[in-house]
């Protein structure tokens, strides 16, 4: 017969959070945290209260359309690099090298420093429609980050594409399926499930190069973050409120390819 | 006449690239920014090639305590690498950089000793390599799992002693398992040295900032760093190529006849 305390011992044994060692871990963690809210100063923050929403609605909506439109310049950029004709594949492999071989933030000072001197020069595109977009800042930030999303993508795709059995595209062309179709319902699908996990870690980093934006004048969590060190000289606490924020990020970005990966039916041999 | 229409096209479209002449923008001696440039990348693959050993050293400890140490040492390395892998590098060289110095300064004056002047140079290795060392943690922990372990337990049966060990059996057998990820860490060491142009420090990119602004030739600079850096990869692809190969000396390779 089992007796209370065994029986809690047991349980703290099949817990991983629960040992001893843990626990005065966990202890120390919050002891800290607790120094940190009462010793430090944040009575900046409610000024900031607005803007830091502001801007951190702002970093999730950019991350948000440049994994979306990179990932799908991913697809073809992945595929002319498996199966496309030379002059299709060798741009696509050379865009994948050259934007994974330099800096993104020189990515992102040459598209805004260089487009944007070289845009007013030209007066059809000062009376065009799309000119009060382009004299700001963001729309350079998005497509520097998305070209550098689908450069890393497309790579990933193009294992993934690859990888696919064969067997599975000759079978789908022996049920005399469109070469389209087949793409649709069977390469695409597959390929797609095998990238998902790398997905996941490159979500996690467009994250992580999301505050580069804020160099070129784009006000994101992290940009309002430099503002209050300037405006009141607290230099630590604004830098450690951020980092809660960007971990809190990707942990919701991690839990939710995790909800999305356990849709996928798979099957283990 | 088409060819002349074309011509002028292109002319008119190429004008703002061409004011002044690439070359005399690009020239070493100082009407010309081209030295700036190489001494911003030599102090790039300064602070990489720096910053690199540091992650290695601190990653080779990180795997050994992840794989060997006590439950406190493990569980305070996992803490280490989410940490800094979930975290933005710019905040992280910013929080590094400024708590570093800080916390430097403090003890000095504590101890009696006066300020001084942290070193650009040496912050950014500093930092860098902290952020690296997460990273490469992880791949030489992976790694050294790879590694099939009878090895390791022979080498222990033998009695040979911890530090021998780890020069003679382990980090030889785990390099063809490592030089994969470690190579990505190179590629991304000299590249994350442009985010120390946010901090001021004059590396590559800052370099290019300044000769940019001041001559206006955003174009130019930009694409002549880029084709730096791009250099500087494919350079360093090449070499790593040559040291994977020396690596897997003696190696049955799967693919076929290598």
């Amino acid at each position: 017969m089992t007796t209370e305390p065994s029986r809690a011992i047991e349980f703290a044994a099949r817990s991983p959070w629960l040992q001893p060692h843990r626990l005065v871990l966990m202890a120390i963690a919050a002891i800290l945290v607790v120094c940190a809210a009462t010793f430090m100063r944040w009575d900046w923050l409610p000024n900031y209260y607005g803007l830091a929403l502001q801007g951190l609605w702002r970093t999730i909506w950019i991350l948000v359309v440049t994994c979306a439109l990179g990932f799908m310049l991913a697809i073809p950029l992945g595929l002319a690099q498996v199966t496309g004709p030379w002059w299709l594949s060798a741009p696509a492999r050379a865009f994948c090298t050259v934007i994974r071989g330099t800096p993104l933030l020189l990515q992102i000072f040459l598209l805004y420093y260089g487009l944007g001197s070289l845009f007013p020069q030209y007066p059809w595109i000062r009376e065009s429609e799309l000119w009060p977009y382009l004299r700001q800042a963001w729309p350079y930030a998005v497509l520097a980050l998305t070209l550098s999303f689908a450069a890393y993508e497309g790579e990933v795709m193009r294992g993934a594409f690859a990888g696919v059995p064969k067997g599975q595209l000759e079978a789908a062309r022996a049920f005399g399926m469109p070469r389209f179709t087949a793409f649709r319902r069977i390469w695409l699908p597959q390929a797609i499930q095998r990238a998902l996990p790398t997905l996941t870690g490159e979500t996690v980093l467009q994250l992580k190069a999301t505050p580069l934006v804020a160099a070129i004048t784009v006000v994101d969590i992290y940009a309002v973050a430099s503002r209050v060190r300037q405006d009141t000289f607290i230099i630590y606490e604004p830098l450690l409120l951020l980092a809660v924020i960007y971990m809190a990020i990707t942990g919701v970005i991690i839990f939710l390819f995790k909800r999305l990966e356990a849709r996928i039916p798979t099957r283990l041999g | 006449m088409p060819n002349l229409v074309g011509r002028i096209a292109m002319e008119a479209l190429l004008s703002p690239l061409l004011q002044v002449s690439t070359m005399d923008l690009l020239a070493l001696s100082p009407p010309g920014w081209g030295g700036n440039l190489l001494r911003g990348l030599m102090n790039s693959v300064y602070i990489a090639a720096g910053a690199y050993a540091l992650g290695l050293l601190i990653g080779t400890g990180g795997a050994y305590g992840k794989l060997y140490g006590g439950p406190v040492v493990r569980d305070l390395l996992e803490g280490y690498t989410t940490l800094v892998r979930a975290v933005p590098e710019l905040v992280l060289i910013l929080l590094i950089y400024f708590a570093g110095a800080d916390l430097i300064n403090r003890l000095l004056e504590a101890l009696g000793y006066t300020r001084i002047d942290i070193n650009g140079l040496t912050a950014g290795i500093v930092v860098l390599g902290f952020v690296q060392g997460a990273y490469a943690t992880e791949v030489l922990r992976g790694a050294i799992l790879a590694v099939p372990q009878g090895q390791l337990e022979a080498a222990r049966a033998y009695g040979m002693p911890p530090l021998l060990m780890l020069r003679r059996i382990t980090l030889p057998a785990m390099l063809p398992y490592a030089i994969p990820g470690l190579a990505n860490l190179w590629l991304i060491a000299t590249k994350d040295t442009a985010l120390l142009a946010i901090v001021g420090f004059s590396e590559l990119t800052q370099e290019t900032r300044q000769a940019a602004g001041a001559t206006k030739a955003y174009f130019t600079f930009y694409l002549a760093a880029g084709a730096l850096y791009l250099a500087l990869t494919l350079v360093s692809n090449v070499i790593i190529a040559r040291v994977e190969r020396w690596s897997r000396r003696g190696m049955p390779s799967i693919g076929g006849p290598a």
